[in-house]
Formats: C-alpha cells, sequence, structure tokens
C-alpha cells in the first residue's frame, strides 16, 4: 500500500466510483416528500391534551414549565430557545433545529405522530419521563399564544 | 514488460475520464454518501439532531449496537418506531462501511468522530475551532460542511465558521 497522499486527494479520488448513484442519491435526498403529513392543527392538539387532563390549560404553567430544568441538565428551551420564535439549536450537537412556536413555523404541531414522537423523546431527555397531557397541554397553550 | 506510449484515443479517453471525474468531484466517494435506497424515514429520524450520517462511515457492529440502544443514544431518547427502525437498520447494514479505514475496529463509542480516518481528515483543524460557538461540537457537521444535511461531505463544499482564522481556513482547502 502506498501512503496517502499529503493532499485531500486521499479515498475520495479513489473511490469516486458511482457517479450516477450518487447523483440518484442527490435527487432522492432533495426531493424525498416530507414523511410528516399536516393531519392536525396546534389547536386540535391542544383540544386533545386538555381533554385527556381533563382540565383547561394555562399558557403561565406552559412558559414556566418550558423554560425550567426538571432536575436534569437541560430544559425544554435549552434546544428550543426561550421564546421558540426562532431556529432553535440541539444543546448536544450543536445542530439547528426549527422554530418551535406555530407562529414562527406553519409545520409545528400539523402531525400528530410527530407530536407524540417528540413529546416522548424529548420529555425523557428533560423530566427522565414522558410528560402528562396536563403538562402538554400547558406548553403548547403558551406556545400557541406566542405572537410572531 | 515496457508500456507502451499512449495513443491519442486512448489519451482522449483517459482526458475525458479525468474530466468526467473532475465534474463528479461533488460526487466524492461511496463512504461520504446518502445510498440512493434512503428509506424517507431517515433524514426526519435521524437527521434532526445530528447530520443524517452516511452509512459508510461505520462499519455493521456499529450500526447494530447503536441501532439496539436508540433509547438511550448518547443521552439522549432517540427510539423510533419498531418499523421505521427495521427498514433503517436493514438499509444502514446494507451499506455499512466496509473499507479496511472504516472496519477495521470499531470507533470509541460508536462515534464517527472518534474514528481514526476521522481524526486524520480533520487534523489541520485547530482544537480550538471544535469549541467554537459556531461549531460548538465536533458532531455539529454541517457547521463546516454545507451540505451535511444532504449527506455531502465533499472538501469543495466547506463554509467558514465565525471565529475561524483566514489561516486555518486556508489550510483546510489545501
Amino acid at each position: 500500500m502506498t501512503s496517502a497522499p499529503p493532499r485531500r486527494t486521499t479515498t475520495r479520488t479513489l473511490l469516486r466510483t458511482s457517479a450516477v448513484a450518487s447523483i440518484f442519491a442527490f435527487a432522492t435526498a432533495a426531493f424525498a416528500p416530507p414523511a410528516a403529513a399536516a393531519d392536525t392543527s396546534p389547536a386540535q392538539q391542544l383540544e386533545r391534551f386538555a381533554r385527556a387532563a381533563g382540565g383547561a390549560a394555562d399558557a403561565g404553567r406552559g412558559r414556566e414549565f418550558f423554560t425550567r430544568t426538571h432536575g436534569g441538565k437541560w430544559s425544554c428551551a435549552s434546544c428550543h430557545g426561550n421564546p421558540p420564535l426562532a431556529d432553535g439549536k440541539h444543546a448536544g450537537t450543536g445542530k439547528r433545529i426549527d422554530a418551535l412556536a406555530p407562529a414562527a413555523n406553519p409545520r409545528a404541531f400539523t402531525d400528530t405522530a410527530r407530536v407524540d414522537k417528540w413529546f416522548k423523546r424529548n420529555c425523557n431527555d428533560v423530566l427522565k419521563r414522558e410528560c402528562t397531557p396536563a403538562e402538554k397541554a400547558d406548553v403548547l397553550a403558551w406556545l400557541a399564544a406566542l405572537p410572531r | 514488460m515496457t508500456p507502451a506510449p499512449l495513443r491519442p484515443a486512448a489519451a482522449l479517453v483517459l482526458a475525458l475520464a479525468l474530466t468526467a471525474g473532475a465534474a463528479f468531484d461533488a460526487a466524492a466517494s461511496d463512504r461520504d454518501r446518502l445510498p440512493f435506497d434512503m428509506p424517507a424515514a431517515y433524514v426526519p429520524e435521524c437527521g434532526s439532531c445530528h447530520a443524517p450520517f452516511p452509512p459508510g462511515l461505520l462499519p455493521r457492529e456499529s450500526w447494530t449496537r447503536l441501532m439496539a440502544g436508540l433509547d438511550r443514544h448518547y443521552g439522549s431518547d432517540a427510539s423510533i418506531d419498531a418499523t421505521l427502525r427495521r427498514d433503517i437498520e436493514t438499509w444502514l447494514l446494507r451499506h455499512a462501511g466496509r473499507s479496511r479505514k472504516v472496519s477495521n475496529a470499531p470507533p470509541a463509542e460508536d462515534r464517527i468522530t472518534r474514528s481514526a480516518w476521522f481524526e486524520r481528515e480533520h487534523r489541520r483543524v485547530e482544537p480550538a475551532t471544535w469549541r467554537l460557538p459556531s461549531v460548538q461540537n465536533a458532531v455539529n457537521c454541517a457547521a463546516c460542511h454545507e451540505g451535511a444535511d444532504r449527506g455531502d461531505f465533499d472538501d469543495d463544499h466547506l463554509r467558514q465558521p465565525e471565529g475561524v482564522s483566514r489561516a486555518e481556513w486556508r489550510a483546510w482547502r489545501r
């Protein structure tokens, strides 16, 4: 085996094999349909969680819940920002995250499966447990009321 | 055997091949790509918190371990629907890294950023650069690789993050 040349030729030049497949890869990545189809709205989700909680949602409680830590390192705001009206930034990886508030992101809370998936994951990250319907309703009440 | 001199036709073919190669430089290597049979769920499921990593960047052994522990994924719950998980894992394993440099030994903690090839290819990145607010973390590929969200890590598609000196920026592209 010859030693790698000092420049950036290295493997990528040697392995530049399937240009056509790569173009397909580009096309697939660029034009893949969004996995989330809009099947709901922030208002419907708020109603859904409030009904499950059996009480009215409280935006003030939601703001407090969203912005404080719950015994761990992160709050919801650690990644989503406070208020989450602009793009967030993942506290661990630094990756950009779409704005969470519906006023800033029309796609937010428009897919039930996505709503459930992210509440599950993120509540586990922040609280080490799932959030209750009342907590979700409160947070959503606050988020949905944020002005543009 | 002595090498025969290139005949004009052969030289033309060679020139065309090299030109085509240059034209597809952006295509880079298989290892750096998202193969075309990628499940539609891959980018939304595995590219929200970090770049959607090309499967060729880790060996099978690493992907198998990672996909078996998504509920405890580097400090985060990254669990996904069981069917999607299976589809994604099948695709990851189909295209997992097979080259000697990727598959020799799984990197520490199955982190791409701990791979020997990763460290070598980023040797001109100053230690302090990884901690710049504009970078934050070695796993934040998109800080410098502007095509990271498409699985494009080609050296020709780099950006200069805020705080990186011109000298360092030049060194990256040498």
